[in-house]
């Protein structure tokens, strides 16, 4: 694993140095969506955590692919049951040419759960975990359990200053003047909706950026952001609308970057209610819940021609999926395929569980919030009609959706019955989705946050808690891989497809495309 | 006249206060800002953290109860999304949404009154006809289909014109706008302009109209009579008649511009007020939802007022009656 580190670093340092050469040169970026500050622990969310990036690093990085790297953290391992021991990297200093010590670790892991006004903390992360300052470049993180997911929790919380940073609040964050990290780009100023703008740090302790300037203006109207790269106003945008690409790639002065992102778009289904509110016999009289009979569940997922989704609504950007993740990811199962479509084989499915007529339900799904999300929960109802499931669509704006999503009911259940989601995970590995969508719902213990059809099945969770004790890493991606494959046989919820992410940029410039969605200009390379 | 003054604003106090009992009941019926607020990776203990710290875990009267305690001090509360005073935000993205629409006020001008003379002196020329026929496009083209063929056209085709943002800014008397800069004008031409269409069209028709009206009029002909010039008679006698509900009418758009300028300004990026109001709307941040509305109340409140004021200033003829004694 080190080896392959140092061979990968060493590549990227040959290509950067080739690439330096140039120096001098603006690099402008339409962003999809707006970073909502810059204060780095103020909003733990996608836009926020990629913007923050720029300015700040971690102690361990996560590469494009999202598997660790060290970032300010040349090393990390568990040195008993309950401590995790991080080895800084020496020789580091913030923008404003302070150094960096385990002081500012300590500080930050004091600072990040606990931002005045957060609308969603890094609390989520740092929680059972205490900072120990051991000497200037050691740090000691302890748990009260064993845990052995340290590292991916660790990679996403940006290092911010004791001296400038941890006393500051998020306004200070905003207006630059704590905005100082020891990431590759240092804040010049920021606009909020117009434009963000850093420059490169030229004593980065990593591979110096190839960009002298990173100009970031948010374009949250797909068809603006297309025509202001168009108009050659920015050199690259993020969020590329599906119905565009066709034509870019057309387009000779243009040139796409794709790249199969950690969301996984599946369907989850009313298992936990006898009479589930949007599921009838079809001449709408009540009848006894279907879903919770896995051969209906299994029916349902053998209905669905997931390449035809991919082909006519994704207009082929996406991938087929059979699990949570797609390869490559740590803990996904080698036994798993894409379910085959099979109507046929769906329809004896049904008959064999007693619904041989059939039944009638509603498929509810966001409109708004993945790529092309109406359009497949309208392609889904098609496909399970064809089997005799006559299934009716109700899609909705996602700031309505996922409210009724999770506890529309008057006694704060999940509100519908059969329900379009995606999942990105996080932390790049499979315990993401298995904690938060298969593990029973179980508020006090944290499992099952986003289990909105409550699947339920103790062995399951059994090895799912296992895997999230069990700090070696060979045995926990067979644990994980065994989870995903019991959920799936029990058809705990239906992938449908991963989605893939378009980047556009002018001739000449590539995207390396990360499956964590994020548009990072260090990414932005020249060809 | 006081007396008048002093009724319209408690009637003015009463309807903001009517206001911010609708809008604020509104917006707290329509789904649950906390969804769209928490990260996925989110457990239950946390979710129900934010609930309480947003106070949303609070019966909805008492929601309010603070809320107006907190609006009587100018305290609209705090943005969800941004965690900053919801006034404070708004106030930041007011000048960019001034600048805009009193851009898109004098372009209005600018084309709309030569081309409304124009075509209300030769009524019978092709050229007119062209202009009528066009105006009546202004009105019906939907906007941000007009703002999108702008930027093909100026942008993508043309490469004349920047596509979108707002551009440099330039400081003049302590104020910071893109008015007075050359990249920041090259900017705000074209929302103004998509904005101003409809602007364009309304001054073009009402001249048109003004002016084939007043040319029949007896003092138009007396002044011929007199031997005036044709420039000085249409420059100023009827200039000065036809403008009067020019200006009625364009004084009650600016309103309109300011407040909802949203679509112009999400097609063309320009972080203005309405941009700040749709995406508030779309991330159920309710806060600046209400406080934008509130003050969209006082605006046109005010502009009502000054209106009716102004009114009486220019035509001696309209009094201020208190008719409701």
């Amino acid at each position: 694993m080190k080896k392959t580190t140092k061979v990968l670093a060493a590549a990227a340092s040959v290509m950067a140095l080739s690439l330096t050469a140039a120096s001098a040169e603006k690099l402008t970026i339409g962003l999809a969506s707006e970073p909502t500050s810059l204060d780095p622990h103020f909003h733990n969310l996608g836009p926020n955590n990629a913007m923050s990036r720029h300015i700040f690093d971690r102690l361990i990085n996560q590469d494009e692919l999202q598997r660790l790297m060290p970032g300010l953290a040349v090393s990390w391992e568990p040195i008993d049951d309950l401590t995790w021991e991080f080895k800084l990297r020496e020789g580091v200093t913030f923008h404003d040419g302070t150094p960096f010590n385990a002081d500012d670790v300590v500080c930050t892991v004091e600072r990040a759960p606990d931002v005045p006004n957060s609308p969603a903390s890094f609390g989520t992360y740092l929680k059972g975990k205490t900072a120990v300052k051991i000497d200037d470049y050691t740090v000691h993180f302890i748990t009260e359990e064993p845990y052995p997911l340290m590292g991916n929790d660790i990679s996403t919380v940006p290092i911010i200053s004791d001296e400038t940073g941890c006393g500051a609040s998020t306004e200070d964050f905003n207006a630059g003047t704590a905005a100082v990290g020891t990431g590759p780009f240092k804040f010049v100023s920021y606009t909020p909706g117009a434009s963000i703008l850093v420059e490169r740090n030229d004593d980065y302790w990593g591979d110096a950026p190839v960009w002298s300037e990173v100009e970031f203006r948010p374009l949250t109207s797909g068809p603006t952001r297309v025509a202001a790269l168009l108009a050659g106003d920015v050199d690259m945008i993020a969020g590329v609308p599906t119905t565009d690409i066709g034509t870019l790639e057309g387009n000779s002065d243009i040139q796409l970057s794709q790249g199969v992102s950690n969301r996984v778009i599946y369907l989850h289904m009313d298992q936990f209610r006898e009479n589930s509110p949007f599921v009838t016999a079809k001449d709408g009289s009540e009848i006894k819940n279907p879903l919770m009979d896995v051969r209906v569940r299994k029916a349902i997922s053998m209905a669905i021609n997931r390449d035809a989704i991919v082909d006519r609504v994704m207009e082929g950007v996406a991938i087929p999926a059979g699990q949570l993740l797609p390869e490559g990811f740590f803990g996904v199962s080698d036994k798993l395929d894409v379910v085959a479509y099979d109507p046929d084989g769906a329809k004896a499915l049904l008959e064999e569980a007693g619904y041989g007529d059939g039944f009638a339900m509603t498929i509810h799904g966001p409109n708004d919030r993945y790529i092309n999300d109406a359009r497949i929960a309208e392609a889904v109802a098609q496909m399970l009609t064809r089997i005799g499931i006559q299934t009716a669509v109700e899609t909705m704006p996602r700031s309505v959706y996922f409210g009724r999503a999770s506890r529309g009911s008057p006694d704060g259940l999940p509100e519908f019955s059969f329900i379009l989601v995606g999942w990105g995970a996080g932390s790049g590995e499979a315990s993401s989705p298995l904690k938060s969508l298969i593990h029973t719902h179980n508020a006090d213990a944290g499992f099952g946050a986003s289990n909105r059809g409550r699947h339920s099945d103790p062995e399951v969770d059994a090895v799912i808690e296992e895997a999230l004790r069990t700090v070696d890493d060979a045995k926990r991606q067979d644990l994980l891989a065994q989870a995903t494959e019991m959920a799936m046989e029990n058809v705990a919820i239906i992938p449908t497809h991963f989605q893939v992410n378009t980047w556009a940029a002018k001739k000449g410039l590539k995207y390396n495309a990360r499956t964590d969605e994020y548009t990072l200009a260090i990414g932005v390379v020249k060809e | 006249m006081t007396v008048f003054i002093i009724r319209r604003l408690m009637q003015a106090v009463l309807v903001v206060f009517l206001m911010s009992v609708i809008v604020f009941f509104g917006v707290n019926v329509i789904g649950n800002p906390v969804d769209m607020l928490v990260s996925p990776d989110a457990d239950q203990a946390d979710i129900q953290a934010t609930i309480e710290r947003l106070g949303l875990d609070r019966p909805i009267l008492e929601q309010y109860w603070l809320f107006m305690k907190g609006a009587l001090q100018g305290d609209l509360g705090n943005s969800f999304i941004f965690g900053e005073p919801a006034l404070k935000l708004i106030l930041q993205h007011m000048p960019a949404t001034m600048e805009l629409a009193l851009t898109s006020l004098v372009l209005a001008v600018l084309f709309g009154i030569p081309l409304g003379l124009f075509a209300g002196l030769y009524p019978e020329n092709p050229i007119s006809k062209g202009i009528m026929a066009t105006s009546i496009l202004g009105f019906s083209l939907p906007t941000f289909w007009v703002g999108l063929m702008l930027i093909i056209l100026f942008a993508v085709e043309l490469g004349l014109l920047p596509s979108t943002g707002r551009g440099d800014l330039g400081t003049f008397l302590g104020m910071q706008s893109s008015l007075f800069t050359l990249d920041g004008l090259s900017h705000l031409f074209l929302p103004a302009l998509n904005l101003a269409l409809l602007n364009i069209s309304l001054v073009i028709r009402l001249t048109r109209a003004g002016v084939r009206e007043a040319m029949g009029q007896d003092y138009v002909k007396f002044a011929r009579a007199k031997g005036l010039s044709t420039n000085r008679i249409i420059f100023v006698h009827v200039m000065k008649n036809i403008l009067i509900p020019v200006v009625t009418v364009l004084g009650l758009e600016f309103g309109s511009l300011i407040a909802f300028s949203v679509v112009t300004e999400t097609i063309f990026a320009w972080p203005g007020m309405g941009k700040l109001l749709i995406d508030a709307i779309l991330q159920l941040d309710r806060p600046v939802v209400v406080a934008y509305l509130m003050i969209i109340v006082l605006f046109f409140v005010v502009i009502n007022l000054v209106v009716d004021i102004l009114y009486s200033v220019l035509d001696p003829r309209v009094r201020l009656q208190d008719h409701g004694q």
